[in-house]
């Protein structure tokens, strides 16, 4: 099943075109990871997903864009944003407490039954490798918690809200290795049940987790295959240069 | 030379640095001094809680708290008035607002900080009271609910300005979090940029009340004078800042009429004091 097709997807940023030409299918319960240097559109396309990109001034786009076969900009903002949930480079836990941080989301989208939001909260704690690390201590504070804990955090807030697809922006660019390899091993055990999109600067780390992986410059998709055929054998030189590191 | 140079400027910077303390100090000594001679005629009790103030009977009555509730009054009227418009005009200001109006609106609330307050007193005393007067149907229209709208107009600018700042300085990654996870434009308002921007919101909203309690010639000129402990708030009432300015002209110097009015402004001075610092104490808390 397809979650996503753009199709000849152009965006700009005022004077500045971001994406060019984009055709990508993104799977669903795959991990599409996207990788490329800084300046290359792979953000910007991240944030075309959840339409986050509409805050930004003078944002114009082109093309076709769908979720589930409909098109993004027909789809209710909020409620496509509860379905594609997202997680920003830099863990940002709101200033509340643990359990405040996860039951927000839920609680903002109507729940008001207390065993329902305790037990998403749990869940969602438990699906992000946090509930073990934090379950004596759900009304500290989530600034007292460590940058990886916090971004563990940040991902239960988004499963919380039960979405289908799972933005990922650059989630390890700021955390120590052993914290890296447990929010892998978390976005590898969500995959059965979401769609993942990944944007990261580290390339092994696409190999590590993507099944497919995509590579963009400058705002153009030059190659998507399987991670395995792009790191191996990948069809574009640019492609091979970059993950060879001749430039990025 | 250059060395020398450097001391010269170094030194002159800390005295001038400590001179507003200096004078500050100065002006508090100053004050006590004149003002702790009243307790020579009457006890702090009967000064603070006397329910009379006739300076100038025989022999004098100095009780003040008719002027405490007045200028609370007034006070706490502005303040139900000024904050939420002022809150809910930074919000838009900052969050809702195209560009274009955002600038306008924010050259018109400095304009409005730059009205002199005497002008302010002075329209609010041909359009205002009467209007009070013709609504309410009493028999005068200066009340201390004139006051507390007249008051209210000076406290926004400063509201809606710090509010402003406190709110344009919350992370804009707060924000996009809160739209990430589906929240709608009032949500992220309400549940994250107003609680993150608290503190300097409360700050805000301090120094705009400290700007009422002080001013003066406004409310001298629309509240009614009247020292007498007022039962609504749509009576004449005498604040303690119109009380100095109006009589501190007819005092003789030296009596204990002139020691009140000095002791009138010792309580003001550790009025607007405590404001200032829990203002300070909310302000410092944010960074």
């Amino acid at each position: 099943m397809v979650k996503f097709v753009a199709k000849d997807l152009n965006i700009w940023f005022g004077q500045v075109r971001a994406l060019k030409n984009v055709d990508i299918e993104i799977k669903a319960n795959e991990i599409l990871s996207i990788i490329g240097p800084s300046n290359s559109g792979k953000t910007s396309f991240l944030r075309m997903l959840n339409r986050l990109n509409d805050l930004s001034p003078g944002f114009r786009m082109g093309g076709w864009l769908g979720f589930d076969g409909e098109d993004i900009r027909k789809i209710d903002i909020c409620g496509l944003r509860k379905r594609v949930g997202m997680v920003f480079a830099l863990p940002l836990p709101l200033p509340l407490s643990i359990f405040e941080n996860v039951a927000y989301g839920v609680k903002m989208h109507g729940e008001r039954r207390r065993p329902k939001v305790c037990a998403l909260v749990e869940h969602s704690l438990k699906q992000a490798y946090l509930w073990d690390e934090v379950k004596d201590r759900l009304d500290v504070s989530a600034f007292k918690l460590s940058g990886g804990q916090q971004q563990r955090l940040c991902i239960a807030r988004t499963l919380a809200v039960e979405p289908e697809v799972i933005l990922f922006d650059e989630p390890c660019s700021g955390l120590d290795p052993i914290s890296t390899s447990k929010v892998e091993e978390a976005m590898l055990k969500l995959k059965k049940d979401y769609t993942i999109v990944l944007v990261t600067n580290n390339v092994k780390q696409a190999a590590r987790v993507g099944d497919r992986t995509a590579f963009f410059l400058s705002g153009e998709l030059v190659e998507l295959d399987s991670t395995e055929k792009i790191f191996t054998n990948p069809a574009d030189r640019r492609t091979d240069g970059y993950i060879r590191g001749e430039f990025g | 030379m250059r060395k020398l140079k450097e001391f010269i400027i170094d030194k002159l910077i800390f005295i001038c640095g400590l001179a507003s303390i200096f004078f500050v100090i100065l002006i508090f000594l100053f004050l006590s001094k004149e003002a702790l001679a009243v307790f020579k005629y009457v006890s702090p009790v009967d000064f603070l809680a006397g329910k009379r103030w006739y300076p100038i009977s025989e022999p004098a009555q100095l009780g003040i708290l008719p002027l405490i509730f007045g200028s609370l009054m007034v006070t706490l009227g502005a303040a139900i008035i000024s904050i939420p418009i002022g809150i809910a005009c930074a919000v838009y200001i900052s969050e809702v607002a195209p560009s274009g109006i955002k600038e306008f609106l924010k050259a018109g609330i400095e304009l409005l900080a730059a009205i002199p307050s005497v002008v302010l007193g002075f329209i609010g005393m041909v359009t205002l009271v009467p209007w009070v007067k013709r609504i309410f149907g009493l028999p005068t229209g200066l009340t201390a609910l004139s006051g507390s709208i007249i008051l209210a107009f000076m406290a926004m600018p400063t509201i809606v300005s710090i509010a402003e700042d406190a709110l344009y300085s919350v992370p804009k990654n707060y924000k996009e979090g809160a739209f990430a996870l589906g929240a709608t434009h009032w949500q992220t308002i309400y549940r994250v940029l107003l609680p993150a921007a608290s503190s300097g919101i409360v700050a805000a909203v301090m120094l705009g009340i400290g700007r009422v309690i002080g001013e003066t010639m406004a409310v001298m000129m629309i509240t009614g004078n009247a020292a007498v402990i007022p039962h609504s708030i749509l009576v004449p009432v005498r604040t303690l800042t119109a009380t100095i300015a109006a009589e501190m002209g007819e005092a003789v110097v030296g009596s204990e009429h002139y020691f009140a009015l000095f002791a009138i402004g010792i309580v003001l001075f550790i009025i607007s004091f405590i404001i200032n610092v829990s203002a300070d104490l909310f302000l410092h808390k944010r960074s």
